[in-house]
């Protein structure tokens, strides 16, 4: 479960290695009251998760480890950029393989292009490169606090985090080979698997033309060094503002198809139902009359600062958090400190990127006792949070605005 | 060191593989517990079980078992889904 390259890099660290903290996973067995889980998970989260550190990771809180789900706490979104230990980890197989950078390959072709070609780390690397800072966030981010409760990894509010990939563009990676122009997807394998031979393989597409957005890279690296483990080394797909499902970890294959991709991960996995969210971005080859691919992210924001209920003290307080959207950009962050009658403008900060976390800060007053304060993004096409759950049966694209409570004292 | 390196992949491999580290949970008592464990574990924790509840009822948990065998090609028989389903509604439903 723990990469190669890791651990002979460790190994090179020489003295070092004795006391790594990576060298052995430390189960943390704390008590459940101990894990910070979002307020509103199901009854039953406390009972199974941990703070558990993964090789290479800092501690994350484990809700399962096989398949490994794993989501990063309130705390480690103090920053517009998730540092790579401190990134989540979710897959939905269990035979995760330990790829060898050196063996690695993708396998490019299908019968929607024109040839078949064989990538290997070395060739992608000699592509063009480029960089997005972009946020990763699982289409589920938030599933357990849907109310009514829906099966499902019971997210809080941490399978999400924004790093700076770099790569190659699937683009060119399609040029090696040429689309037909009766291409309508490109599908996209990793190298993990099912445990058994009748389970679907995790086979996901995308859209032609987002495929051969400039954005939509194959990227080697993560914030300056090579993808952990657990995102997807050595390799994997960036569809910046769409949800983590297309995001292929460990990628080793990239088809282009004139029909549509089947299979159990395309429907009825990752569905919304049709006309229920504002989306722009449509899968419209992989649309019925009552469901469509989620596709782009919600516009949404999360207070980062303080978790509810957090002691301060009376006077002035800097409530600070993170906002995103699916490329359209932040246009306004407003925060409301009397249960969302009237509103104010938060100072936004650094623009990293139309695609990145956007973090923001707002210094209010608080008074002895409960002081409430909700967070609500706007994006550059108008599109704000809601007030409410727009509730769906697998418990996608919640951005309800959040509200925290201060006790100040 | 080259020789150091490949004892401590070997011994590592040995140390951190899934079932030597992977988190034990404990499921109620009860009748169907033992299908439970025989049928679910091979492919999964059985984390999956506590952390969906309890807000599913019996048809809920008829839906999840359902689709662990006609969508995940599960090979669990009729009687044994039976009783699963019964485990899952009476210890972790509403």
């Amino acid at each position: 479960m723990f990469t190669r390259r890791t651990l002979l890099s460790a190994a090179g660290a020489g003295a070092a290695l004795a006391g790594s903290s990576f060298a052995l996973p430390k189960l943390f067995e704390a008590e459940a009251a101990g894990v910070p889980l979002s307020p509103g998970v199901p009854a039953g989260v406390a009972s199974i998760a941990r703070l558990e550190t993964l090789p290479g990771k800092k501690p994350l809180i484990k809700l399962a480890d096989r398949a490994p789900n794993y989501e990063a706490p309130l705390d480690y979104f103090r920053t517009p950029i998730t540092p790579n230990e401190e990134f989540f980890v979710r897959y939905h197989l269990s035979n995760i393989p330990e790829v060898d950078a050196k063996t690695y390959k993708i396998a490019v072709g299908g019968d929607g292009a024109n040839g078949q070609a064989t990538l290997t780390l070395d060739d992608l690397k000699a592509m063009p490169a480029y960089e997005v800072v972009a946020v990763n966030q699982c289409s589920g981010n938030r599933r357990g606090l849907s109310n009514p409760h829906v099966a499902g990894v019971e997210w809080g509010y941490g399978a999400m985090g924004c790093a700076r990939w770099k790569g190659a563009r699937l683009k060119d990676v399609l040029d090696k080979v040429g689309l037909k122009k009766e291409a309508i997807e490109v599908a996209f394998n990793g190298a993990d698997g099912p445990v058994l031979d009748a389970t679907p393989d995790f086979i996901k597409s995308l859209p032609v033309w987002k495929a051969t957005d400039e954005s939509t890279l194959v990227a080697y690296e993560m914030n300056g060094a090579p993808l952990p483990h657990f995102n997807g080394f050595p390799a994997r797909l960036i569809a910046p503002g769409w949800t983590g499902t297309y995001w292929m970890k460990h990628l080793i294959s990239v088809t282009a198809l004139t029909k549509p991709q089947g299979g159990f991960w395309m429907n009825p996995a990752y569905r919304i139902p049709v006309g229920k969210f504002p989306v722009v971005a449509h899968f419209l080859s992989q649309e019925n009359a009552t469901s469509t691919p989620i596709t782009e992210m919600v516009v949404n924001s999360l207070i980062t600062s303080h978790a509810d209920g957090a002691k301060v003290k009376a006077g002035k307080v800097t409530v600070s958090g993170l906002a995103w959207d699916a490329g359209y950009g932040i246009r306004s962050v407003e925060v409301s400190t009397d249960g969302g009658k009237t509103w104010s403008a938060a100072s936004l900060g650094n623009d990293l990127g139309r695609y990145a976390f956007r973090p923001w800060s707002f210094e209010l007053n608080a008074k002895r006792g409960n002081n409430t304060v909700m967070a609500n993004a706007t994006n550059a096409i108008g599109q704000t949070q809601t007030a409410t759950l727009i509730w769906n049966p697998a418990g996608y694209h919640n951005n309800v605005m959040q509200s925290v409570t201060l006790v100040a004292g | 060191m080259r020789a150091f390196a490949l004892t401590l992949i070997a011994s590592l491999a040995a140390g951190v593989s899934a079932a030597a580290q992977e988190q034990t949970i404990t499921l109620k008592p009860g009748p169907g517990l033992d299908k439970v464990q025989t049928n679910c574990s091979s492919c999964h924790s059985l984390a999956y079980i506590p952390m969906n509840s309890p807000f599913l009822n019996a048809a809920g948990w008829n839906g999840e078992v359902t689709k662990m065998i006609k969508a995940m090609g599960a090979p669990i028989g009729d009687d044994d889904a039976k009783a699963i389903v019964d485990y899952l509604a009476k210890n972790y439903g509403v």
